[in-house]
């Protein structure tokens, strides 16, 4: 099956506040604050869609549009379940 | 439909400290209620009082936010008179089960059609930082300065001593899974309970020297495991979490719907009879 590929990491900066949750805890290392303590996308061409970005943020500031709909597994996942 | 359409944007962002787990459940439950697919005018959201209860001013649905520890009463008498809404109750520990503790364990018993959602994150964090039936003994809080020697309630066994048909437990770091079993607890027809291990890093995290809110987190991954696993025989003080009891038992809104059915044959009889005094 074709894995997803990521359109566009959506970060609302107006609601981000820098917790760092995100950055921390993305399995590929995406993401970082930036001098703002907003979350950004430094790496994007290394994001694998998983969105754990998306389902963890406590702000609901992340949002990971991709090519597919469905994410693909996160390596993570034997800790999620 | 997307998990914005179910928000109220214009209240974002929104109150909470950064980090909140209380942040965390909401976008689980969004998610687990956009998977379900349920229809915003199906739902009401009923809260109490506390930084958890904040969390109805944020949805879209019918939301009521009313008063410390009696949001499942509230929650009880909507869901009474209008049985086909889905009813989803959010509390805070101590909104749950120190002020609200009678009502709470009646609504289980009772096994009315509602999700009680225990947002735990073991303090008040409202009020600036007292320790909450669920803080346990050798915590610290402001009103334990020199360490708590109460002891916590275990919400899962609590739950099901108390007669709730579905008890569910899990932490805001399994965001996949809290939005599975919330989902599955508001399918469920029946007294549902899901206890959702939150932090509060402001409070509880600074007071007890747990770190940063990516700690705490941390700390759930590390010290959870799911029902019945191998590590959880190595090492009894893991908290298990999964889903405990899902069992089908008759829903209070439906016995009463029989005993309307009784009542209105009873007294047409009477009436058949001449006897006019019920009317
Ligand atoms: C009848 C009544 N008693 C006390 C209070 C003060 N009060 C407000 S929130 C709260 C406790 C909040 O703790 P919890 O329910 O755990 O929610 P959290 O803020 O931790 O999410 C208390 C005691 C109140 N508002 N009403
Ligand atoms: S998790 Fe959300 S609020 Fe926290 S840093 Fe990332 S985008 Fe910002
Ligand atoms: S979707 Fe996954 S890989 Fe991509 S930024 Fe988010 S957490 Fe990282
Ligand atoms: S005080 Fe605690 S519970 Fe309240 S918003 Fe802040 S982190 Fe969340
Ligand atoms: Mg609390």
């Amino acid at each position: 099956m074709e894995e997803p590929k990521l359109k566009e990491l959506v970060i609302n900066r107006d609601w981000c506040k820098g917790c760092g949750i995100c950055v921390h805890f993305c399995p590929k290392k995406v993401l970082e604050l930036d001098d703002n303590e907003k979350a950004f996308a430094k790496r994007p061409e290394d994001c694998i869609c998983c969105k754990l970005c998306e389902f963890r943020c406590p702000d609901l500031a992340i949002e990971i549009i991709s090519s597919r709909g469905t994410a693909r597994r996160a390596p993570t996942k034997g800790l999620l379940l | 439909m997307a998990i914005r359409d179910y928000i109220r944007e214009r209240f974002f962002p929104h109150i909470w400290c950064p980090g909140c787990g209380h942040g965390m459940v909401l976008n689980g439950l969004l998610r687990a209620i956009e998977k379900i697919g349920l229809d915003k005018n199906e739902i009401v959201m009923v809260s109490g009082i506390g930084c958890s209860a904040r969390i109805a001013g944020y949805v879209d649905f019918h939301t009521m936010h009313t008063i410390h520890g009696r949001a499942l009463a509230f929650a009880t008498g909507i869901k009474m008179s209008r049985p086909e809404l889905k009813l989803i109750v959010p509390m805070g520990d101590g909104d749950a089960l120190a002020i609200g503790g009678n009502h709470f364990i009646h609504a289980a018993r009772r096994n009315m059609d509602m999700t009680a959602i225990v947002m735990n994150n073991r303090v008040y964090g409202m009020t600036g930082g007292q320790y909450s039936p669920l803080s346990g003994y050798g915590t610290m809080s402001t009103t334990s300065p020199y360490s708590n020697i109460d002891h916590a309630f275990d919400v899962v066994e609590l739950s099901v001593a108390a007669g709730a048909s579905f008890v569910g437990r899990t932490t805001t770091y399994h965001a996949k899974q809290m939005a599975d079993i919330l989902g599955q607890a508001i399918i469920h027809k029946g007294f549902s309970v899901v206890e959702i291990m939150s932090q509060c890093p402001t409070c509880f995290g600074r007071q007890n020297r747990l770190g940063s809110a990516i700690d705490m987190l941390e700390h759930f991954k590390e010290n959870t495991t799911p029902i019945g696993s191998k590590a959880k025989q190595k090492n009894p003080d893991l908290i298990e979490r999964g889903i405990f009891v899902q069992k089908k038992m008759p829903e209070y809104c439906s016995e009463y719907e029989k005993i309307i059915e009784r009542a209105m044959v009873t007294v047409h009889h009477r009436d058949r009879r001449g006897h006019r005094e019920y009317n």
